[in-house]
């Protein structure tokens, strides 16, 4: 029937599948306007004047913006994470004077086709008086604006008593860990359609996803427009990753162009706009100092880390430092703590969320600090995460720790029972013996293990309005949204196992913000457990009234009645679903039969696992292939097992990308040099083996009705990590690995060293 | 990433897209597979403002024998060598060649003769035919000429063709008996533009290398010979230590840019590679 627990097909894909999918690009109005945004293309710099005269002149031109255009407008604010400081860094939606980064909108062209807003743009030139950029976060705080340095903000958390850790520790770790600069590269690129629905006198924005509520009060706000003027609409989205769906300064301009011109006003991004003007990620530099006991027990552990936030603070604020400190300790017991996370502005493309913000790169930190500590003291890689990790009867574990504006607190874990299995599953003494005799007999081969925790679940609240027609369908209403996870499928799954009805019966209507009041959205692994747990209540409510109604249709006892096939029975005797729903709906004066569920929260629910890699080192070019990668994780419950495998694969495909080949680098004068897929390295099929999942349930979640945690970034998270350990392994212990990406011409330079 | 504006034209013979070019010299460009013109043009990086299509001329895709050579139509796609287009030595080099070249998308409609005349320092195409001493043939209104392979490549983009000139056939040697090809690259992915590659034929006779060639790509503003390890074979037995002594020598005789992708240090490191891994599976 494809409740939960079935891998049944997705029902967003026949669409999909048929090239009949709806995304940004696909939807026109007739009499659409293109716009073509103009971009620094200087990373630091004081606008001296910006010439418009010749693209004015250009056939088909409507209109060209600047700054001054749009002066008013005020910049994009915050949607999480707001600390005090951060918003004297925030962007406005066209250049005020100031260029911060290459790429940075600095005007606008809207004309009839996108060929002539192209050729029109070409001829805006701005006149920039070319100052020094600041090129990494590292480096002495340079001057943002008068009055203000590029240190936007420090986020800092700790707990226990870290001095007494120092006093007793019998070693003393120090190390330096970097990760790269990445993105998230959703196959679609953003975009964003601005329409003045005359005839209902209210805006809409078509294009839009992830937050399409959050977005629709933030705009509205930017705007001066009242929210109920507002109407987003999500159609299908070809990926998301954290990066894609966020207020953008593109999707302010499009609304704001719809309004002031009364035209539909189109925008698609390129690829190479993408690269240069979608958030980017990652791009971390730690210095961790540890305190470890004789048995290599961390006692204490203390970070300080800089966090490269590119030329603005955009709408995640604090968001992926916040995260990285909250989380950094992991599954190990670590009694003391103390992380300084340092938001630091530079002149590259602003950062924001992508896949397991701040946990791959505080995984990578903190799980190569366990190898070194293991290598050091002679104790063996996988004991010494054994030794350290929370045992089973200290959950629930309160970390001591907020993130997200929540106390961290894992809900239910078996950590060290995740990684025996794992261990069995691999054979990893079998394992580990194989790979010897093949760096006996000459190759550079070895493995690499990594734990992870995850956070999964955020609140506040998630509403949900069903409802069930005569003919026994099932419409699900959310304001989470879709980025191409399969948010329909699995909260028909949710609602077709209270309701016994197939799946397939279940409608599910996400991202439009005129079919319900309020919505979070689809980010942090949210929306399985916020809104399945919505679906499940609402469901409930519903199923609690067919079962008087059909008791007293069937003349039978209540508590005996089954929902099944769609039918309500009583032994022999049944009644459609639908026909029991029609009955309440009488009785309620409705067509439908309706009601609305509202599932809120305090905590995140946490999720965890260990990724393994095998990995082998090419002896003459340095280059490494990935032979084997293994995600254990714990998901509490599995709702489709299918797409939380999906889920896993991709993830890991995009770790194994930002551990060996993502990396946006730049000139010394802010250049970008990876501004296309020929030079920002995607791992293909090719680089990703096909990846093991060990997907486990031993601990549902207490902290929601149905047990599930976020399965949405367990697959990425410690991949970087798990790569590191094994080329380390693979070159027994030549090289130490404390830098992501791990690319070739570095691994040469560090075996030569 | 929208072309700038330019003409089109698709002749449907050889003399009409001769006539074009001869009318429209440096303003046209020839296009074929595209598949390094279109990304260019989108980028902006190239406007040309005519475009002259020459998949409409017929016969220009053949492929030949004539005598010891082999005579490639310059519109043959990369997807046509994946399987050896002769049965001498020259086809399964070219096959091989031809799995390393970008993905099957690219190689169903790239062209031999596109990637000679786009001239990009890290085509395999273009490294085979300097390094095995190709002649390029090209055709315009007052005529066909001749050009070796070492003076065809001019630098980066640039080659010795005239703005009326089409490139019409590469002429290969077939490479008869005792002829022993082999052809390696190291690419950071699968279909990326190599960080170096190198091309081998040597002759082997009584046991020696009597005759032996040695190209080398991805390493220079043009592809090369490595006469330093071609040097290194004549005369000896083939034997993985003279793999290796002869991509040392060739290693040591070039001096690599580097990129963002691979330091000069790391290309030459990947030359000497490369040069033993090609000789290594001409004689396997």
């Amino acid at each position: 029937m494809g409740g939960i627990g079935r891998s049944v097909t997705r029902l967003e894909d026949p669409p999909l599948l048929r090239g009949q999918g709806r995304f940004a690009a696909d939807i026109r109005f007739p009499g659409e306007l293109h716009m073509r945004v103009v971009r620094s293309p200087i990373a630091h710099g004081r606008i001296e004047q910006i010439d418009i005269a010749d693209a004015l002149d250009c056939p088909g031109v409507v209109a060209v913006w600047t700054g001054a255009d749009v002066a008013e407008i005020p910049p994009i604010d915050f949607r999480q994470m707001r600390i005090p400081g951060l918003g004297d860094y925030r962007q406005p939606i066209l250049a005020q004077g100031m260029v911060r980064y290459v790429g940075e909108p600095v005007a606008l062209v809207i004309a009839e086709t996108p060929y002539q807003a192209e050729d029109a743009a070409e001829l805006v030139f701005a006149d920039i008086e070319e100052l020094e950029p600041v090129m990494t976060a590292v480096q002495p705080l340079g001057e943002f604006a008068p009055g203000l340095t590029t240190e936007a903000g420090v986020v800092r958390k700790s707990y226990g008593d870290l001095a007494a850790a120092f006093e007793a520790a019998a070693h003393v770790f120090e190390l330096e860990f970097a990760i790269g600069r990445h993105t998230g590269v959703p196959m679609e690129t953003r975009g964003a359609i601005g329409f003045w629905n005359a005839e209902q006198e209210r805006l809409e924005m078509h294009g839009a996803s992830k937050v399409p509520h959050a977005n629709r009060l933030a705009i509205a706000k930017m705007l001066d427009l009242p929210p109920e003027q507002l109407h987003l609409f999500e159609g299908h989205v070809g990926g998301g990753f954290g990066i894609r769906g966020e207020v953008y300064p593109e999707d302010v301009l499009v609304c704001l162009a719809a309004l002031r011109l009364r035209r539909p006003v189109k925008w698609i991004e390129d690829r190479k706009e993408h690269l240069l003007a979608a958030n980017h990620s990652r791009d971390q530099h730690h210095r961790i100092r540890a305190a470890v006991d004789a048995q290599g027990v961390v006692l204490g552990l203390e970070d300080e880390f800089f966090v490269d936030q590119g030329g603005y603070v955009r709408t995640h604020a604090s968001t992926v430092t916040d995260l990285t400190a909250g989380m950094l300790p992991g599954p190990y017991h670590i009694p003391a703590f103390a992380a300084a996370g340092h938001i630091r502005l530079t002149n590259k493309t602003p950062a924001g969320t992508y896949r397991a913000p701040g946990r791959y790169e505080g995984t990578f930190v903190r799980e190569r600090l366990m190898d070194a500590i293991a290598d050091r003291l002679g104790i063996d890689r996988v004991e010494i995460r054994r030794r350290n990790l929370i045992p089973a009867e200290a959950i629930p574990f309160k970390r001591g720790l907020d993130a997200l504006g929540t106390e961290v607190v894992y809900d239910a874990a078996d950590f060290a029972g995740l990684l025996a299995k794992l261990e069995a599953s691999v054979d990893l003494p079998a394992l580990r013996e194989s790979l010897a005799a093949r760096r006996a007999a000459g190759e550079q081969v070895g493995l690499g293990l990594a734990y992870f925790v995850e956070k999964s679940g955020l609140g506040p609240f998630d509403d949900v309005i069903l409802s069930i027609a005569a003919t026994g369908r099932v419409e699900i209403v959310t304001g989470a949204a879709s980025v191409g996870q399969g948010v329909e499928t699995v909260m028909a799954q949710v609602a077709a196992s209270v309701l016994g009805v197939a799946h397939t019966d279940c409608t599910v209507v996400h991202g439009q913000t005129d079919r319900i009041a309020r919505g979070m959205g689809a980010f942090a692994s949210r929306v399985t457990v916020m809104t399945g747990a919505a679906v499940s209540m609402a469901a409930e409510t519903l199923k609690d009234r067919l079962r008087a109604r059909a008791a007293l249709l069937l003349q039978a006892d209540a508590t005996g009645l089954v929902f099944e096939g769609g039918l309500i029975r009583a032994g022999e005797a049944s009644v459609p679903l639908g026909e029991a729903a029609a009955a309440c709906a009488a009785e309620d004066g409705t067509p439908l039969l309706t009601a609305e569920a509202s599932f809120t929260t305090d905590h995140m629910t946490y999720p965890y696992g260990v990724h393994l890699a095998v990995l082998r080192v090419d002896a003459e070019t340095f280059g490494m292939v990935v032979e084997r990668f293994v995600v254990a994780f714990d998901v509490g419950r599995s709702v489709n097992p299918m797409l939380v495998e999906g889920q896993i694969h991709g993830g890991a495909a995009q770790g194994i990308g930002g551990a060996l080949f993502e990396e946006f680098i730049y000139s010394a004068d802010g250049q970008p040099l990876s501004a296309s897929f020929a030079d920002y390295l995607l791992p293909t099929l090719n680089e990703v083996p096909m990846v093991e999942a060990l997907v486990l349930e031993d601990a549902p979640s207490p902290i929601n009705p149905l047990g599930v945690k976020g399965a949405g970034e367990g697959g990425i998270t410690a991949a970087g990590a798990a790569i590191a350990a094994a080329v380390e392994d693979a070159l027994q212990g030549r090289v130490s690995i404390t830098r992501l990406p791990i690319t070739p011409g570095r691994l040469r330079i560090l075996h030569l060293n | 990433m929208k072309p700038a504006a330019f003409a089109y034209h698709r002749p449907e013979s050889r003399a009409q897209a001769l006539a074009l070019l001869a009318e429209h010299g440096d303003e046209a460009k020839i296009i074929s597979g595209g598949q390094s013109l279109v990304p260019a043009m989108n980028f902006r990086l190239a406007r040309p403002p005519i475009l002259i299509d020459i998949n409409a001329i017929p016969g220009m895709d053949d492929i030949r024998e004539e005598g010891g050579t082999l005579v490639i139509g310059a519109r043959c796609r990369h997807a046509h060598f994946e399987k050896p287009v002769s049965s001498a030595p020259i086809g399964l080099l070219l096959s091989r060649v031809a799995a390393n070249i970008a993905h099957t998308p690219i190689r169903s409609r790239g062209s031999f003769g596109g990637s000679l005349s786009h001239a990009d320092p890290a085509s395999e195409w273009c490294c085979v035919a300097r390094g095995l001493e190709a002649e390029l043939v090209a055709e315009s209104t007052t005529g066909r000429r001749t050009i070796p392979a070492a003076a065809f490549f001019q630098t980066i983009f640039t080659t010795a063709l005239r703005p009326d000139e089409l490139l019409t056939e590469i002429r290969l040697p077939l490479f008869g008996p005792g002829w022993h090809c082999g052809f390696a690259e190291y690419a950071r992915r699968a279909g990326d533009f190599a960080l170096a590659m190198a091309v081998v034929a040597c002759r082997v006779e009584g046991g020696v290398i009597r005759e032996a060639r040695v190209g080398l790509g991805g390493i220079a503003s043009t592809p090369v010979t490595s006469p330093e390890a071609v040097a290194v074979l004549l005369g000896q037995a083939p034997s993985p230590a003279l793999f290796l002594a002869a991509g040392q020598a060739g290693a040591d005789a070039t001096s690599p840019d580097g990129d963002i992708h691979a330091s000069g240090e790391y290309r030459q490191d990947l030359v000497r590679a490369m040069i033993r891994r090609a000789l290594t599976q001409a004689f396997a």
